[in-house]
């Protein structure tokens, strides 16, 4: 009876199988749909990430859209320039003009070391939900440090550090922003590599609030912006805010900042030739200035002795 | 008349979205716009009436025949399966921009509780051959007409003013729930 029952289970069941199965590969011959080849060739080519930076519903859609010929080669920000290099040989179109790539720095200091914390929080430990109350931290500007970009992050490049501040890992930071959009305290920005010094803090509360709140937070004190005719730093509603289009300035900011909050960043990999230069030819400005300056300071000594 | 009731009650009495809770996925997935909502529902009645018909005969004449009821589930996942891979490329051939709006629920269709609900309920309730397409016609419209009255007042809703708390998935299942009760007006037509 029972092997009986086993060989019935296993013919009927296998037959409806086999039926169903050459009904079917009658019917993908029969309705097979005439596809772009060119579609499977540029899904190889995209990272395969979907993080939807493009602004497609991922890597098929953003594909099927290229072959189509309806969007730019290079919004694919993970691929960068190789992957819109060889997107340009595939689809024999105009190679679409360099890049910029960015990586995404966190604009704050106050770690666990810094920052003080005035509550404890016992909810679900993720930043969006200890936003809605306040989170730890005192500084109502700060990172939350429940690391809701670390799972954000679709390449694995940002982790918590020591600190209980995010790091990032600028040789596996891809530039997709999806870190920026899931901070619910906009405190992560993407940077330009031909950008020198940053602002790490994003507080714009007044210098005494800040001062009893983290010991690494900009005081709203205004050094950086002194002597500064070119307005490449300028403080603005209580945090200063660098203008990376002006030469100059920044670097000598991050000098005079008390608290160190601004700094010169570590370079964008792949672009530490820019990221050098740049930073020279700020530091050859201020030396040029300050050149200027001590000159004139002994020329009127000088004018004064005589 | 047998076979009216029945088309009625899976219509409208016992719709398998809103009296039987069969099939939500779909009915909160793809119930933005009225056009693909009844796309959809069409696409789900067309698998549901084949279904039917196949579970049908394959209940008979190899589950009783051979004595072996306990692979119910099995045949009946292997007929659907089949079927929703045929649909996706008969929808696929037909029309790109159906294909394309439907996305992912099309081949979800598979694990649609709604289908396996239907031949489960057939091989349950006994009902001759006819009596069990009538029924998967019938199972699919109610189907179809959830969708659309469901997605009918989703576009409506898209120019009302939503409390934040209650936008997207939030109000959306309070109408379903909302319709959920006025479909229980029809609990008196038909007296099973």
């Amino acid at each position: 009876m029972g092997i009986t029952v086993l060989f019935i289970s296993i013919v009927s069941m296998g037959g409806v199988g086999l039926v169903l199965a050459i009904i079917l590969a009658i019917a993908d011959k029969k309705l097979a749909v005439e596809e772009d080849p060119r579609v499977t060739k540029a899904l190889e080519l995209l990272p395969g990430a979907n993080c939807g930076a493009c602004g497609f519903a991922g890597c098929n859609a953003y594909a099927n859209a290229l072959v189509e010929g309806k969007v730019s080669i290079s919004a694919c920000k993970p691929g960068g320039n190789e992957v819109s290099r060889k997107l340009a040989e595939l689809l024999g179109v105009e190679e679409a003009e360099e890049m910029s790539p960015k990586v995404a720095r966190v604009f704050c200091s106050g770690g666990l070391a810094e920052a003080v914390r005035s509550r404890v929080y016992t909810g679900v430990e993720t930043c969006a939900a200890a936003h809605l109350i306040g989170g730890e931290k005192a500084c109502v500007y700060s990172c939350i440090g429940y690391g809701d970009c670390v799972f954000a992050c679709q390449f694995d490049a940002i982790c918590m550090g020591e600190n209980g501040l995010p790091e990032v890992d600028l040789e596996r930071c891809t530039g997709c922003g999806e870190c920026v959009k899931a901070c619910p305290r906009h405190i992560i920005g993407l940077t330009g590599y031909e950008e020198v010094v940053h602002v790490y803090c994003s507080s714009h509360d007044k210098g005494a609030v800040v001062r009893k709140v983290c010991s690494a937070g900009c005081v709203a004190c205004g050094l950086c912006e002194k002597d500064d005719e070119t307005g490449a730093v300028t403080m603005k509603d209580g945090l200063s805010v660098v203008d990376h289009g002006v030469d100059k300035a920044p670097v000598l900011a991050a000098k005079r900042c008390p608290t160190k909050v601004i700094r010169i960043s570590s370079p964008t990999p792949g672009y530490e030739d820019v990221f050098k230069k740049a930073k020279e030819k700020l530091e050859a400005a201020i030396a040029q200035e300050e050149a200027a300056k001590a000159a004139a300071k002994a020329a009127k000594k000088s004018k004064e002795t005589e | 008349m047998e076979v009216f009731l029945i088309f009625i009650s899976a219509v409208l009495v016992n719709n398998f979205v809103l009296s039987y809770f069969l099939g939500i996925c779909p009915f909160i997935g793809v119930s933005g716009k009225i056009e693909s909502a009844s796309s959809m529902g069409f696409a789900v009645t067309f698998v549901l009436t084949l279904s039917a018909a196949i579970t049908w005969l394959i209940n008979r004449y190899i589950l009783i025949a051979f004595n072996v009821p306990f692979l119910e589930y099995v045949s009946f996942i292997i007929v659907i399966a089949a079927l929703v891979q045929f649909v996706e490329m008969f929808i696929r051939r037909m029309s790109k921009t159906l294909y394309d709006a439907l996305g992912i629920y099309l081949p979800l269709i598979t694990t649609n509780c709604a289908i396996l609900g239907l031949a489960l309920f057939g091989a349950l309730r006994q009902y001759s051959f006819i009596e069990n397409i009538v029924f998967g016609i019938g199972a699919g419209l109610g189907f179809t007409l959830a969708l659309v009255v469901m997605a009918g007042i989703r576009e409506e809703l898209d120019l009302a003013d939503v409390p934040k708390p209650l936008q997207g998935a939030a109000i959306t299942l309070i109408i379903a729930g909302l319709l959920a009760l006025a479909f229980m007006g029809f609990a008196g037509l038909i007296s099973a």
